[in-house]
Protein backbone atom coordinates (compact mmCIF):
# COMPACT_ATOMS: atom_id res chain seq x y z
CA UNK A 1 0.00 0.00 0.00
CA UNK A 2 1.09 3.55 -0.61
CA UNK A 3 2.72 5.21 2.37
CA UNK A 4 0.22 6.97 4.67
CA UNK A 5 2.49 9.98 5.02
CA UNK A 6 2.66 10.41 1.25
CA UNK A 7 -1.11 10.24 0.89
CA UNK A 8 -1.70 12.80 3.63
CA UNK A 9 1.00 15.04 2.20
CA UNK A 10 -0.76 15.13 -1.19
CA UNK A 11 -4.15 15.82 0.41
CA UNK A 12 -2.61 18.59 2.51
CA UNK A 13 -1.02 20.18 -0.58
CA UNK A 14 -4.37 20.29 -2.35
CA UNK A 15 -6.50 21.37 0.63
CA UNK A 16 -4.20 23.90 2.25
CA UNK A 17 -1.42 24.87 -0.11
CA UNK A 18 -3.32 25.63 -3.35
CA UNK A 19 -1.76 22.78 -5.33
CA UNK A 20 -3.40 22.66 -8.72
CA UNK A 21 -2.84 22.12 -12.40
CA UNK A 22 -3.10 25.65 -13.72
CA UNK A 23 -4.10 24.86 -17.26
CA UNK A 24 -4.69 22.23 -19.89
CA UNK A 25 -4.11 24.05 -23.16
CA UNK A 26 -5.00 22.51 -26.49
CA UNK A 27 -2.85 23.78 -29.34
CA UNK A 28 -4.65 23.78 -32.69
CA UNK A 29 -3.05 24.54 -36.04
CA UNK A 30 -5.16 26.77 -38.26
CA UNK A 31 -2.81 26.63 -41.25
CA UNK A 32 -5.37 24.60 -43.20
CA UNK A 33 -7.98 27.33 -42.62
CA UNK A 34 -6.15 29.95 -44.67
CA UNK A 35 -8.40 31.45 -47.31
CA UNK A 36 -8.26 34.69 -49.28
CA UNK A 37 -11.97 35.08 -48.53
CA UNK A 38 -12.01 36.07 -44.86
CA UNK A 39 -15.62 34.95 -44.34
CA UNK A 40 -14.74 31.45 -45.56
CA UNK A 41 -11.57 31.43 -43.45
CA UNK A 42 -13.57 32.36 -40.33
CA UNK A 43 -16.05 29.54 -40.93
CA UNK A 44 -13.17 27.06 -41.26
CA UNK A 45 -11.52 28.42 -38.08
CA UNK A 46 -14.74 28.17 -36.07
CA UNK A 47 -15.50 24.65 -37.29
CA UNK A 48 -11.99 23.36 -36.70
CA UNK A 49 -11.71 24.75 -33.15
CA UNK A 50 -15.19 23.56 -32.16
CA UNK A 51 -14.53 20.13 -33.66
CA UNK A 52 -11.15 19.56 -32.03
CA UNK A 53 -11.93 21.10 -28.65
CA UNK A 54 -15.50 19.86 -28.30
CA UNK A 55 -14.66 17.57 -25.37
CA UNK A 56 -11.72 19.53 -23.91
CA UNK A 57 -13.56 21.14 -21.00
CA UNK A 58 -15.55 18.02 -20.08
CA UNK A 59 -12.41 15.87 -20.22
CA UNK A 60 -10.54 18.32 -17.98
CA UNK A 61 -13.39 18.25 -15.48
CA UNK A 62 -13.58 14.45 -15.54
CA UNK A 63 -9.84 14.11 -14.88
CA UNK A 64 -10.05 16.69 -12.13
CA UNK A 65 -12.89 14.75 -10.46
CA UNK A 66 -11.29 11.33 -10.80
CA UNK A 67 -7.84 12.26 -9.67
CA UNK A 68 -8.99 14.78 -7.09
CA UNK A 69 -6.71 17.46 -8.53
CA UNK A 70 -8.11 20.93 -9.25
CA UNK A 71 -7.57 21.83 -12.92
CA UNK A 72 -8.17 25.57 -12.91
CA UNK A 73 -8.25 26.48 -16.62
CA UNK A 74 -8.95 24.85 -19.94
CA UNK A 75 -7.64 26.91 -22.81
CA UNK A 76 -6.90 26.90 -26.51
CA UNK A 77 -3.86 28.22 -28.38
CA UNK A 78 -4.01 28.65 -32.16
CA UNK A 79 -1.65 29.41 -35.02
CA UNK A 80 -0.67 33.11 -35.00
CA UNK A 81 -3.63 34.76 -36.72
CA UNK A 82 -1.30 37.06 -38.72
CA UNK A 83 -0.46 33.97 -40.81
CA UNK A 84 -4.13 33.67 -41.75
CA UNK A 85 -4.63 37.40 -42.13
CA UNK A 86 -1.78 37.48 -44.65
CA UNK A 87 -4.01 35.79 -47.25
CA UNK A 88 -6.16 38.91 -47.38
CA UNK A 89 -4.31 41.87 -45.84
CA UNK A 90 -7.05 44.29 -46.90
CA UNK A 91 -9.71 42.66 -44.70
CA UNK A 92 -9.88 43.54 -41.00
CA UNK A 93 -8.38 40.75 -38.87
CA UNK A 94 -10.90 41.66 -36.13
CA UNK A 95 -13.24 39.18 -37.87
CA UNK A 96 -10.84 36.46 -36.77
CA UNK A 97 -10.78 37.77 -33.19
CA UNK A 98 -14.57 37.68 -33.02
CA UNK A 99 -14.59 34.17 -34.51
CA UNK A 100 -12.06 32.98 -31.91
CA UNK A 101 -14.13 34.55 -29.13
CA UNK A 102 -17.29 32.83 -30.39
CA UNK A 103 -15.54 29.45 -30.72
CA UNK A 104 -14.08 29.79 -27.21
CA UNK A 105 -17.56 30.45 -25.81
CA UNK A 106 -19.05 27.50 -27.70
CA UNK A 107 -16.52 25.00 -26.30
CA UNK A 108 -16.48 26.67 -22.86
CA UNK A 109 -12.77 27.45 -22.44
CA UNK A 110 -11.48 30.26 -20.21
CA UNK A 111 -9.21 31.91 -22.79
CA UNK A 112 -8.07 31.49 -26.37
CA UNK A 113 -4.59 32.67 -27.34
CA UNK A 114 -3.02 33.24 -30.73
CA UNK A 115 -4.19 36.65 -31.90
CA UNK A 116 -0.52 37.02 -32.56
CA UNK A 117 2.18 38.11 -34.97
CA UNK A 118 5.85 37.11 -35.10
CA UNK A 119 7.75 40.12 -36.36
CA UNK A 120 11.20 39.76 -34.77
CA UNK A 121 12.91 40.34 -38.08
CA UNK A 122 10.29 42.30 -39.97
CA UNK A 123 6.65 42.54 -40.94
CA UNK A 124 5.22 39.90 -43.28
CA UNK A 125 1.86 40.14 -45.06
CA UNK A 126 -0.89 40.33 -42.45
CA UNK A 127 1.44 41.21 -39.57
CA UNK A 128 1.00 44.95 -39.71
CA UNK A 129 -2.78 44.76 -40.13
CA UNK A 130 -3.05 42.37 -37.22
CA UNK A 131 -0.95 44.53 -34.89
CA UNK A 132 -2.94 47.63 -35.87
CA UNK A 133 -6.17 45.79 -35.05
CA UNK A 134 -5.13 44.60 -31.56
CA UNK A 135 -6.75 47.48 -29.59
CA UNK A 136 -10.06 46.99 -31.38
CA UNK A 137 -9.88 43.18 -31.19
CA UNK A 138 -9.14 43.11 -27.44
CA UNK A 139 -11.79 45.69 -26.63
CA UNK A 140 -14.51 43.92 -28.60
CA UNK A 141 -13.80 40.38 -27.37
CA UNK A 142 -13.49 38.92 -23.89
CA UNK A 143 -11.67 35.63 -24.17
CA UNK A 144 -9.12 36.40 -26.88
CA UNK A 145 -5.48 36.94 -25.88
CA UNK A 146 -2.87 38.55 -28.05
CA UNK A 147 0.92 38.45 -28.27
CA UNK A 148 3.57 39.92 -30.53
CA UNK A 149 7.14 38.65 -30.77
CA UNK A 150 9.41 41.61 -31.50
CA UNK A 151 12.85 40.13 -30.97
CA UNK A 152 14.97 37.00 -30.71
CA UNK A 153 18.54 36.02 -29.93
CA UNK A 154 19.05 34.90 -33.54
CA UNK A 155 17.36 37.88 -35.23
CA UNK A 156 17.94 40.84 -32.93
CA UNK A 157 15.22 43.32 -31.99
CA UNK A 158 12.83 44.85 -34.50
CA UNK A 159 12.73 48.45 -33.24
CA UNK A 160 10.00 49.41 -35.73
CA UNK A 161 7.80 46.83 -34.00
CA UNK A 162 8.92 48.04 -30.56
CA UNK A 163 7.93 51.58 -31.50
CA UNK A 164 4.58 50.40 -32.83
CA UNK A 165 3.82 48.30 -29.74
CA UNK A 166 4.25 51.29 -27.42
CA UNK A 167 1.28 52.90 -29.18
CA UNK A 168 -0.70 49.64 -29.35
CA UNK A 169 -0.38 48.95 -25.60
CA UNK A 170 -1.51 52.49 -24.79
CA UNK A 171 -4.42 52.39 -27.24
CA UNK A 172 -5.55 49.00 -25.95
CA UNK A 173 -5.69 50.40 -22.42
CA UNK A 174 -7.53 53.52 -23.64
CA UNK A 175 -10.17 51.49 -25.47
CA UNK A 176 -10.90 49.46 -22.33
CA UNK A 177 -10.50 52.31 -19.82
CA UNK A 178 -14.07 51.75 -18.59
CA UNK A 179 -13.18 48.15 -17.65
CA UNK A 180 -10.01 48.83 -15.61
CA UNK A 181 -7.98 48.81 -18.86
CA UNK A 182 -8.38 45.01 -19.01
CA UNK A 183 -7.46 44.88 -22.70
CA UNK A 184 -3.79 45.57 -21.94
CA UNK A 185 -3.78 42.63 -19.48
CA UNK A 186 -4.49 40.34 -22.45
CA UNK A 187 -1.58 41.60 -24.55
CA UNK A 188 2.03 40.44 -24.23
CA UNK A 189 5.09 41.67 -26.11
CA UNK A 190 7.71 38.92 -26.33
CA UNK A 191 11.36 38.40 -27.12
CA UNK A 192 12.17 34.73 -27.88
CA UNK A 193 8.51 33.64 -27.59
CA UNK A 194 8.14 29.87 -27.12
CA UNK A 195 5.89 28.03 -29.59
CA UNK A 196 4.38 25.67 -27.03
CA UNK A 197 3.58 27.91 -24.07
CA UNK A 198 0.28 26.90 -22.41
CA UNK A 199 0.02 30.04 -20.27
CA UNK A 200 -1.95 33.16 -21.16
CA UNK A 201 -1.82 35.77 -22.42
CA UNK A 202 1.18 34.63 -24.46
CA UNK A 203 0.00 31.21 -25.68
CA UNK A 204 0.02 30.53 -29.41
CA UNK A 205 0.48 27.40 -31.50
CA UNK A 206 3.79 27.68 -33.32
CA UNK A 207 4.29 26.80 -36.96
CA UNK A 208 6.56 23.86 -36.01
CA UNK A 209 3.89 22.23 -33.85
CA UNK A 210 1.72 19.26 -34.89
CA UNK A 211 -1.89 19.71 -36.05
CA UNK A 212 -3.20 19.40 -32.51
CA UNK A 213 -1.40 18.98 -29.19
CA UNK A 214 -2.03 19.00 -25.44
CA UNK A 215 0.24 21.12 -23.25
CA UNK A 216 -0.14 21.35 -19.49
CA UNK A 217 0.97 24.11 -17.16
CA UNK A 218 1.51 23.17 -13.52
CA UNK A 219 1.59 25.58 -10.64
CA UNK A 220 2.16 25.38 -6.90
CA UNK A 221 3.98 28.35 -5.32
CA UNK A 222 1.96 27.65 -2.15
CA UNK A 223 3.40 24.14 -1.91
CA UNK A 224 6.99 25.36 -2.34
CA UNK A 225 6.43 28.11 0.22
CA UNK A 226 5.03 25.61 2.74
CA UNK A 227 7.97 23.25 2.16
CA UNK A 228 10.48 26.03 2.75
CA UNK A 229 8.60 27.15 5.86
CA UNK A 230 9.29 23.72 7.36
CA UNK A 231 13.06 24.14 6.86
CA UNK A 232 15.15 24.84 9.93
CA UNK A 233 16.63 28.35 10.24
CA UNK A 234 20.01 26.60 10.43
CA UNK A 235 19.64 24.99 6.98
CA UNK A 236 22.06 26.47 4.48
CA UNK A 237 20.99 27.65 1.02
CA UNK A 238 21.97 24.33 -0.61
CA UNK A 239 19.42 22.62 1.62
CA UNK A 240 16.79 25.15 0.51
CA UNK A 241 17.58 24.43 -3.16
CA UNK A 242 17.15 20.71 -2.48
CA UNK A 243 13.78 21.24 -0.80
CA UNK A 244 12.58 23.24 -3.83
CA UNK A 245 13.82 20.56 -6.26
CA UNK A 246 12.02 17.76 -4.41
CA UNK A 247 8.80 19.76 -4.20
CA UNK A 248 8.97 20.77 -7.88
CA UNK A 249 9.44 17.11 -8.77
CA UNK A 250 6.20 16.13 -7.01
CA UNK A 251 4.21 19.01 -8.48
CA UNK A 252 5.45 18.22 -11.99
CA UNK A 253 4.69 14.50 -11.70
CA UNK A 254 1.10 15.44 -11.10
CA UNK A 255 1.14 17.68 -14.17
CA UNK A 256 2.66 14.89 -16.24
CA UNK A 257 -0.05 12.47 -15.09
CA UNK A 258 -2.81 14.93 -16.03
CA UNK A 259 -1.15 15.68 -19.38
CA UNK A 260 -0.85 12.00 -20.30
CA UNK A 261 -4.39 11.25 -19.23
CA UNK A 262 -5.82 14.24 -21.13
CA UNK A 263 -3.81 13.28 -24.19
CA UNK A 264 -5.07 9.67 -24.03
CA UNK A 265 -8.72 10.59 -23.50
CA UNK A 266 -8.79 13.26 -26.21
CA UNK A 267 -6.70 11.17 -28.65
CA UNK A 268 -4.37 14.15 -29.12
CA UNK A 269 -0.56 13.91 -28.82
CA UNK A 270 0.99 15.09 -25.56
CA UNK A 271 3.27 18.07 -26.17
CA UNK A 272 4.95 19.39 -23.05
CA UNK A 273 4.56 20.10 -19.37
CA UNK A 274 5.40 23.70 -18.52
CA UNK A 275 7.14 23.75 -15.14
CA UNK A 276 6.03 27.17 -14.06
CA UNK A 277 5.41 28.45 -10.59
CA UNK A 278 2.38 30.58 -11.42
CA UNK A 279 1.09 32.57 -8.45
CA UNK A 280 -2.54 33.53 -7.83
CA UNK A 281 -3.91 36.37 -5.75
CA UNK A 282 -4.94 33.75 -3.11
CA UNK A 283 -3.19 34.17 0.24
CA UNK A 284 -0.10 31.96 0.39
CA UNK A 285 -0.04 31.12 -3.34
CA UNK A 286 2.73 33.62 -3.94
CA UNK A 287 6.22 33.58 -5.43
CA UNK A 288 7.09 36.65 -3.33
CA UNK A 289 6.24 34.62 -0.21
CA UNK A 290 8.75 31.94 -1.30
CA UNK A 291 11.50 34.54 -1.65
CA UNK A 292 10.57 35.97 1.75
CA UNK A 293 10.51 32.42 3.16
CA UNK A 294 14.15 32.08 2.14
CA UNK A 295 14.94 34.95 4.49
CA UNK A 296 14.26 38.30 2.83
CA UNK A 297 12.36 40.85 4.90
CA UNK A 298 10.24 41.72 1.86
CA UNK A 299 10.35 40.87 -1.82
CA UNK A 300 12.38 43.57 -3.59
CA UNK A 301 15.06 43.77 -0.87
CA UNK A 302 18.67 43.38 -2.00
CA UNK A 303 19.18 39.63 -2.38
CA UNK A 304 15.85 39.16 -4.20
CA UNK A 305 17.48 38.55 -7.59
CA UNK A 306 19.79 35.88 -6.14
CA UNK A 307 16.94 34.17 -4.30
CA UNK A 308 14.83 34.19 -7.48
CA UNK A 309 17.72 32.78 -9.55
CA UNK A 310 18.02 29.89 -7.10
CA UNK A 311 14.27 29.29 -7.10
CA UNK A 312 14.01 29.36 -10.89
CA UNK A 313 16.90 26.95 -11.37
CA UNK A 314 15.79 24.51 -8.66
CA UNK A 315 12.23 24.39 -10.07
CA UNK A 316 13.64 23.39 -13.46
CA UNK A 317 16.04 20.81 -12.05
CA UNK A 318 13.29 19.16 -10.00
CA UNK A 319 10.74 19.32 -12.77
CA UNK A 320 12.83 18.13 -15.68
CA UNK A 321 13.23 14.65 -14.25
CA UNK A 322 9.53 14.39 -13.46
CA UNK A 323 8.33 14.88 -17.02
CA UNK A 324 9.18 13.25 -20.32
CA UNK A 325 8.85 16.52 -22.27
CA UNK A 326 9.36 19.92 -20.74
CA UNK A 327 8.79 23.17 -22.60
CA UNK A 328 6.90 26.43 -22.67
CA UNK A 329 8.08 29.10 -20.28
CA UNK A 330 9.12 26.79 -17.41
CA UNK A 331 10.28 28.87 -14.45
CA UNK A 332 9.00 31.20 -11.77
CA UNK A 333 6.51 33.85 -12.86
CA UNK A 334 6.56 37.27 -11.23
CA UNK A 335 3.29 38.90 -12.32
CA UNK A 336 2.81 41.73 -9.85
CA UNK A 337 -0.99 42.00 -9.82
CA UNK A 338 -1.47 38.22 -9.59
CA UNK A 339 0.70 37.72 -6.51
CA UNK A 340 -0.41 39.15 -3.16
CA UNK A 341 3.18 39.21 -1.85
CA UNK A 342 4.30 41.23 -4.88
CA UNK A 343 1.30 43.57 -4.53
CA UNK A 344 2.21 44.19 -0.88
CA UNK A 345 5.87 44.79 -1.78
CA UNK A 346 4.91 47.21 -4.57
CA UNK A 347 2.54 49.08 -2.26
CA UNK A 348 5.12 49.42 0.49
CA UNK A 349 7.71 50.71 -1.96
CA UNK A 350 10.05 47.73 -1.43
CA UNK A 351 9.57 46.59 -5.03
CA UNK A 352 10.22 48.95 -7.92
CA UNK A 353 10.09 48.48 -11.70
CA UNK A 354 13.89 48.69 -11.85
CA UNK A 355 14.21 45.82 -9.37
CA UNK A 356 11.60 43.83 -11.28
CA UNK A 357 13.60 44.37 -14.46
CA UNK A 358 16.71 42.93 -12.80
CA UNK A 359 14.65 39.98 -11.55
CA UNK A 360 13.48 39.20 -15.08
CA UNK A 361 17.08 38.44 -16.09
CA UNK A 362 16.96 35.31 -13.92
CA UNK A 363 13.31 34.27 -13.92
CA UNK A 364 10.92 32.69 -16.34
CA UNK A 365 9.31 35.58 -18.16
CA UNK A 366 9.45 39.31 -17.73
CA UNK A 367 7.75 42.49 -16.62
CA UNK A 368 4.36 40.95 -16.10
CA UNK A 369 1.06 42.50 -15.03
CA UNK A 370 2.56 45.79 -13.97
CA UNK A 371 0.22 48.75 -13.65
CA UNK A 372 1.80 52.03 -14.77
CA UNK A 373 0.47 55.62 -14.67
CA UNK A 374 -2.19 56.40 -17.28
CA UNK A 375 -0.28 59.37 -18.66
CA UNK A 376 2.71 57.19 -19.67
CA UNK A 377 3.81 58.04 -23.21
CA UNK A 378 3.92 55.36 -25.94
CA UNK A 379 7.66 56.09 -26.27
CA UNK A 380 8.32 55.20 -22.62
CA UNK A 381 6.32 51.97 -23.06
CA UNK A 382 8.49 51.23 -26.12
CA UNK A 383 11.61 52.00 -24.07
CA UNK A 384 10.51 49.50 -21.39
CA UNK A 385 9.78 46.90 -24.10
CA UNK A 386 13.21 47.47 -25.71
CA UNK A 387 15.03 47.09 -22.37
CA UNK A 388 13.21 43.90 -21.54
CA UNK A 389 13.70 42.44 -25.03
CA UNK A 390 17.43 43.22 -24.78
CA UNK A 391 17.67 41.16 -21.57
CA UNK A 392 15.99 38.24 -23.34
CA UNK A 393 17.99 38.60 -26.55
CA UNK A 394 21.40 38.75 -24.86
CA UNK A 395 20.67 35.99 -22.33
CA UNK A 396 19.01 33.62 -24.85
CA UNK A 397 15.84 33.46 -22.81
CA UNK A 398 12.21 34.41 -23.15
CA UNK A 399 11.29 37.82 -21.82
CA UNK A 400 7.98 39.58 -22.09
CA UNK A 401 6.25 42.81 -21.22
CA UNK A 402 2.66 43.03 -20.08
CA UNK A 403 2.09 46.59 -18.86
CA UNK A 404 -1.30 48.04 -18.04
CA UNK A 405 -1.45 51.83 -18.37
CA UNK A 406 -4.08 52.84 -15.79
CA UNK A 407 -5.95 55.46 -17.77
CA UNK A 408 -6.91 58.43 -15.60
CA UNK A 409 -4.94 57.14 -12.63
CA UNK A 410 -1.58 57.95 -11.12
CA UNK A 411 0.92 56.48 -8.64
CA UNK A 412 -0.74 55.26 -5.44
CA UNK A 413 -4.08 54.43 -7.07
CA UNK A 414 -5.09 50.92 -8.06
CA UNK A 415 -6.62 48.81 -10.83
CA UNK A 416 -8.80 45.82 -10.03
CA UNK A 417 -9.18 43.09 -12.65
CA UNK A 418 -10.72 40.40 -10.45
CA UNK A 419 -10.20 36.65 -10.68
CA UNK A 420 -6.75 35.25 -11.44
CA UNK A 421 -5.60 38.59 -12.89
CA UNK A 422 -5.87 40.19 -9.43
CA UNK A 423 -5.30 43.85 -8.70
CA UNK A 424 -2.29 46.10 -8.76
CA UNK A 425 -1.09 49.46 -7.51
CA UNK A 426 0.07 51.99 -10.10
CA UNK A 427 3.88 51.84 -9.98
CA UNK A 428 6.25 54.71 -10.47
CA UNK A 429 8.19 54.89 -13.73
CA UNK A 430 11.18 56.89 -14.88
CA UNK A 431 9.58 59.75 -16.83
CA UNK A 432 12.70 60.78 -18.81
CA UNK A 433 11.97 60.41 -22.51
CA UNK A 434 13.58 57.74 -24.73
CA UNK A 435 11.62 59.17 -27.71
CA UNK A 436 14.55 59.92 -30.04
CA UNK A 437 16.07 56.47 -29.46
CA UNK A 438 12.74 54.69 -29.94
CA UNK A 439 11.72 56.70 -33.00
CA UNK A 440 14.89 55.81 -34.89
CA UNK A 441 13.32 52.46 -35.80
CA UNK A 442 15.39 49.85 -37.62
CA UNK A 443 16.79 46.69 -36.05
CA UNK A 444 19.13 46.06 -33.15
CA UNK A 445 21.58 43.52 -34.62
CA UNK A 446 21.59 39.99 -33.17
CA UNK A 447 24.16 39.64 -30.39
CA UNK A 448 27.44 37.79 -30.58
CA UNK A 449 27.18 34.24 -29.29
CA UNK A 450 30.77 33.98 -28.13
CA UNK A 451 33.14 36.15 -26.03
CA UNK A 452 30.56 35.86 -23.23
CA UNK A 453 31.34 38.29 -20.46
CA UNK B 1 -8.74 0.27 -11.05
CA UNK B 2 -8.04 1.24 -7.48
CA UNK B 3 -8.79 4.40 -5.57
CA UNK B 4 -7.79 5.84 -2.23
CA UNK B 5 -10.35 7.26 0.18
CA UNK B 6 -9.04 9.57 2.88
CA UNK B 7 -11.13 10.75 5.77
CA UNK B 8 -9.78 13.50 7.99
CA UNK B 9 -11.56 15.23 10.84
CA UNK B 10 -12.85 15.01 14.37
CA UNK B 11 -13.25 11.46 15.67
CA UNK B 12 -16.80 10.18 16.23
CA UNK B 13 -18.73 6.93 16.41
CA UNK B 14 -19.45 5.12 13.15
CA UNK B 15 -17.16 6.79 10.59
CA UNK B 16 -15.69 3.52 9.32
CA UNK B 17 -19.16 1.93 9.20
CA UNK B 18 -20.67 4.77 7.18
CA UNK B 19 -17.82 4.92 4.69
CA UNK B 20 -17.77 1.15 4.18
CA UNK B 21 -21.56 1.11 3.81
CA UNK B 22 -21.29 3.37 0.75
CA UNK B 23 -18.49 1.16 -0.66
CA UNK B 24 -20.62 -1.96 -0.23
CA UNK B 25 -23.70 -0.28 -1.67
CA UNK B 26 -21.83 0.79 -4.81
CA UNK B 27 -19.88 -2.43 -5.35
CA UNK B 28 -16.46 -1.08 -4.36
CA UNK B 29 -14.32 -3.69 -2.64
CA UNK B 30 -12.31 -2.55 0.39
CA UNK B 31 -8.76 -3.88 0.07
CA UNK B 32 -6.98 -2.25 2.96
CA UNK B 33 -7.70 0.17 5.77
CA UNK B 34 -5.35 2.07 8.04
CA UNK B 35 -6.44 4.58 10.60
CA UNK B 36 -4.84 6.63 13.26
CA UNK B 37 -6.13 8.97 15.91
CA UNK B 38 -3.84 11.74 17.01
CA UNK B 39 -5.35 13.55 20.01
CA UNK B 40 -8.94 13.71 18.80
CA UNK B 41 -8.15 14.05 15.08
CA UNK B 42 -9.15 11.06 13.03
CA UNK B 43 -7.29 10.09 9.84
CA UNK B 44 -8.39 7.03 7.91
CA UNK B 45 -7.01 5.82 4.61
CA UNK B 46 -8.87 3.15 2.71
CA UNK B 47 -7.74 1.48 -0.51
CA UNK B 48 -10.68 0.28 -2.61
CA UNK B 49 -11.00 -1.65 -5.84
CA UNK B 50 -13.55 0.08 -8.05
CA UNK B 51 -13.42 -2.18 -11.09
CA UNK B 52 -16.77 -3.70 -10.03
CA UNK B 53 -18.27 -0.36 -9.02
CA UNK B 54 -21.89 0.02 -10.13
CA UNK B 55 -21.79 3.81 -10.52
CA UNK B 56 -19.42 6.19 -12.34
CA UNK B 57 -16.44 7.47 -10.37
CA UNK B 58 -17.85 10.98 -10.16
CA UNK B 59 -21.08 9.70 -8.53
CA UNK B 60 -19.04 7.79 -5.98
CA UNK B 61 -16.99 10.91 -5.26
CA UNK B 62 -20.20 12.96 -4.88
CA UNK B 63 -21.61 10.44 -2.38
CA UNK B 64 -18.51 10.61 -0.22
CA UNK B 65 -18.38 14.38 -0.44
CA UNK B 66 -21.99 14.56 0.73
CA UNK B 67 -21.24 12.17 3.60
CA UNK B 68 -18.23 14.28 4.57
CA UNK B 69 -20.38 17.39 4.66
CA UNK B 70 -23.02 15.73 6.86
CA UNK B 71 -20.43 14.48 9.32
CA UNK B 72 -18.24 17.59 9.24
CA UNK B 73 -15.26 15.61 7.91
CA UNK B 74 -13.07 15.99 4.84
CA UNK B 75 -13.45 12.97 2.58
CA UNK B 76 -11.39 12.71 -0.60
CA UNK B 77 -11.60 9.92 -3.18
CA UNK B 78 -8.69 9.91 -5.61
CA UNK B 79 -7.32 7.56 -8.21
CA UNK B 80 -4.28 5.72 -6.81
CA UNK B 81 -2.13 6.84 -9.78
CA UNK B 82 -1.95 10.34 -8.28
CA UNK B 83 -0.02 9.04 -5.30
CA UNK B 84 2.05 6.59 -7.30
CA UNK B 85 3.22 9.25 -9.71
CA UNK B 86 3.88 11.90 -7.09
CA UNK B 87 5.78 9.75 -4.64
CA UNK B 88 7.36 6.94 -6.66
CA UNK B 89 10.01 7.21 -9.35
Amino acid sequence: MINTHDILETIHMIDNENLDVRTITMGISLLDCIDSNIEKACVKVYDKICGYAEHLVQTGEDISREYGIPIVNKRIAVTPIAMLAGANPAASPVHFAKTLDRAARTVGVNFIGGYSALVHKGFGPGDYALIESIPEALSETELVCSSVNIGSTKAGINMDAVKKMGHIVKQTALRTADRDCIGAAKLVVFCNAPEDNPFMAGAFHGAGEPDCVINVGVSGPGVVRAAIAKASPDDDITAIADIIKKTAFKITRMGQLVAQEASRRLCVPFGIVDLSLAPTPAIGDSVADILEGMGLEQCGAHGTTAALALLNDAVKKGGVMASSHVGGLSGAFIPVSEDQGMIAAAKSGALSITKLEAMTAVCSVGLDMIVVPGDITPEIISGIIADEAAIGMVNSKTTAVRLIPAIGKSVGEELNFGGLLGSGPVMEINAKSPAVFVNRGGRIPAPLQSLKN
Amino acid sequence: MRAVITVIGKDMVGILAKVSAICADKGANVIEVTQSIMQDMFAMIMMIDISGCTVPFSTLADEFEALGETLGLKIHVMHEDVFNSMHRI
